[in-house]
């Protein structure tokens, strides 16, 4: 039994239903899952089998139909939603397979936001975006426009934004998917480089294959299930760390 | 997040500028529609301003504006001198008669005839010809700019062509022969009739008899006494009543008013100002929102409360309300300006800006709600759809 304090996320029976009656689809049959503290756990499985749905409600911005999600201690389907956005706010980090930056936003503004958010004064919150930019590698870039931008350096400006206020939880939909093998590679490496601290879970959801390696344990699921999870550290070390 | 929200705005030139037209063009068109209407409607009491000297204007209690001809008994005169606090009391004759022109076009005209001693209410400036001209016999005054328009020879006269009407010309009044002795300026009216002055006992003597022939009588009240108990008492000795000229303006503009389409008309514009920019600011901004709600949907992931959502969509909306605001008050203004002189009434009170201020504050809010509530309903799920 893992003790609670290394626990980041605990999910028990969750399911989750779109729509109404002929229509509805269900996404999350039922989902037990926890993540660790300090650990990079990977959540693959194919198209349409959940994966989205559950980082979802792992991250407070969906409700599940049932069950329940415990993040950091908190139930967060229970909490009132403006208590649910705070904590959002507060404790997590979030990457997109889109980026989703604001393209009127220089990058260290849009790294910014979360500070800004959070209620932070204008340039202190520059200040830090500004290292955590230095961080990912973009330091230089910090006056461009995200539409200046290669993907690659988009991804390592959102990871950035998603890393600056210091969250304890990090999730990341297709962060790479979006990109070229290679960039695909090289964003993934410096999420493992930069995103894991102590007290910090990150999960990611992928299918890449070739970018497995990175995990710590992978969850793989099925049709709203998960169907099972592998430790990496379990494998051999050269299975591990292959291209 | 106040620089987030207004780099979003700033960043989306195209619906930024169409939201300030927008905006602009309904502040422009409610104080200038509303400009000219309060033109128009002060201009109902400019022969009234005009005429100045009086501290009360005494009529009958009947009389519902400047144009109506209730007269008033002989007797009034001398019971109006006979009230205390009266400093001196002068008879007004203004009646409809209709002029002949040298050249023989009959032309329907406005007669005013001035107390003979004192000619008080004289017009405010004379063109050509001296006030003294109008104690000579067989005078009287013409308009310089209905000289030139109303009073006009049509027909070829004395070898000349058509021409204004000029100081010397002949003109007849109910087979009185009348000379113009002056020319005169005065502030644009809204009543479109020339105005002829004469003499009060010159016009008693070319109009049709009538057994009530004065006016109205024009009141002095003597310095230090209360303009409002002298008009009480006056009231209450001849059964007439004693009005300030304010008063007087305002009974006539009401009148006009609510007899003429003008209300109604420039209402009408108005109120399709307001509209035409609530629902064009309303829908640029609708546009602008489902653009960036994508955007919306991120900060809300990223932990933004519904009180800086609201914060930031109010900021937004109130920098393109203030500019377009500025713009389409300044344009009016400049409009005014630019046509004064040509006629156009145009009036710019501090009111019509607030009305202004106002409209542009229901597009503003119509706008920002309508935007606000999309903001409000996306859900921030749909951040991780590619
Ligand atoms: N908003 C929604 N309304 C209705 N159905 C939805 C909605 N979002 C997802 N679904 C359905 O729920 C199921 C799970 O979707 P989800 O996006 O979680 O899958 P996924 O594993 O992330 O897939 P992918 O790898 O393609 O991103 C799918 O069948 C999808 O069609
Ligand atoms: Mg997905």
């Amino acid at each position: 039994m893992i003790q609670h304090t290394e626990t980041a996320v605990v999910c028990r029976g969750v399911k989750k239903v779109y729509g109404e009656g002929a229509s509805s689809v269900q996404a999350l049959r039922g989902v037990d899952l926890e993540v660790r503290s300090g650990e990079l756990l990977m959540l693959v499985g194919p198209s349409g089998c959940g994966k989205t749905t559950l980082i979802s409600v792992i991250a407070g911005i969906l409700d599940p139909t049932g069950g329940e999600c415990i993040v950091f201690g908190e139930n967060l389907a229970a909490m009132p939603q403006s208590r649910r956005t705070a904590f959002r706010g507060k404790s997590i980090g979030f990457v997109f397979q889109a980026y989703n930056l604001l393209p009127a936003l220089s990058a260290a503004e849009n790294v910014a936001v979360p500070l800004l958010i959070l209620g932070q004064r204008r340039a202190q919150a520059l200040q830090r975006a500004q290292a955590a930019l230095e961080k990912v590698g973009m330091g230089d870039r910090s006056h461009s426009r995200p539409s200046q931008l290669s993907g690659g350096q988009q991804q390592r400006v959102a990871i950035a934004r998603a890393l600056v206020h210091d969250p304890r939880l990090v999730v990341c939909d297709e962060p790479t998917s979006a990109l070229d093998a290679d960039t695909g590679q090289r964003v993934m490496s410096l999420l493992r480089e930069v995103a894991i601290a102590p007290g910090r879970a990150l999960v990611i959801v992928t299918h890449d294959s070739r970018t497995f390696h990175f995990a710590d344990r992978i969850a793989r699921m099925d049709d709203g299930h998960i169907e099972s999870i592998t430790d990496n550290a379990a494998e051999p070390a050269s299975a591990r760390h292959a291209p | 997040m106040n620089l987030v929200a207004l780099k979003m705005l700033l960043g989306d030139k195209l619906k930024y500028i169409a939201l300030v037209a927008g905006l602009a063009f309904a502040a422009l068109l409610v104080t200038q529609q509303a400009s000219i209407f309060t033109g128009y409607a002060k201009r109902t009491g400019a022969w009234i301003r005009d005429t100045g000297a009086a501290d009360l204007w005494v009529m009958d209690p009947q009389l519902e504006f400047t144009e109506d001809r209730k007269p008033l008994l002989d007797t009034a005169l001398s019971r109006v001198r006979g009230v205390d606090g009266v400093e001196w009391a002068v008879p007004l004759y203004k009646g409809w008669l209709r002029t002949r022109l040298p050249d023989g076009t009959l032309v329907t005209t406005r007669v005013i005839g001035l107390d003979d001693a004192t000619l008080v209410g004289a017009p405010p400036e004379m063109i050509e010809g001296q006030l003294e001209d109008l104690r000579r016999d067989r005078t009287i005054f013409v308009h310089a700019d209905q000289v030139g328009d109303a009073l006009r020879l049509r027909e070829p006269f004395a070898g000349e062509g058509p021409r204004p009407l000029r100081v010397g010309d002949v003109v007849s009044i109910n087979d009185h022969q009348l000379e113009v002795a002056g020319v005169y300026r005065s502030t644009a009216e809204f009543f479109w009739d020339p105005l002829i002055f004469t003499t009060y006992s010159r016009a008693l003597s070319i109009a049709p008899a009538e057994r009530k022939q004065n006016s109205f009588v024009l009141v002095k009240v003597r310095p230090g006494e209360d303009v409002a108990l002298v008009a009480e008492r006056i009231g209450s000795s001849t059964g007439l009543v004693a009005r300030t000229p304010e008063e007087f303006e305002s009974v006539t503009m009401n009148f006009v008013l609510s007899k003429t389409g003008i209300l109604i008309n420039f209402g009408v514009t108005i109120v399709l100002g307001f509209v035409v920019g609530a629902l064009a600011a309303g829908q640029t901004f609708y546009m602008f929102v489902l653009d960036h709600l994508r955007h919306y949907a991120t900060i809300k992931a990223m932990g933004a409360s519904t009180w800086m959502l609201i914060r930031m969509v109010a900021l937004q909306v109130s920098v393109v309300a203030t500019i377009g605001y500025g713009i389409g008050v300044g344009a009016a203004a400049a409009a005014g300006v630019l046509t004064r002189g040509t006629g156009l009434a145009f009036e710019m009170p501090w009111q019509v800006p607030v009305l202004g201020g106002f409209a542009i504050l229901f597009c503003a809010l119509a706008a920002g709600l309508l935007g606000l509530v999309r903001v409000l309903r996306v859900e921030p799920a749909v951040v991780f759809k590619g």
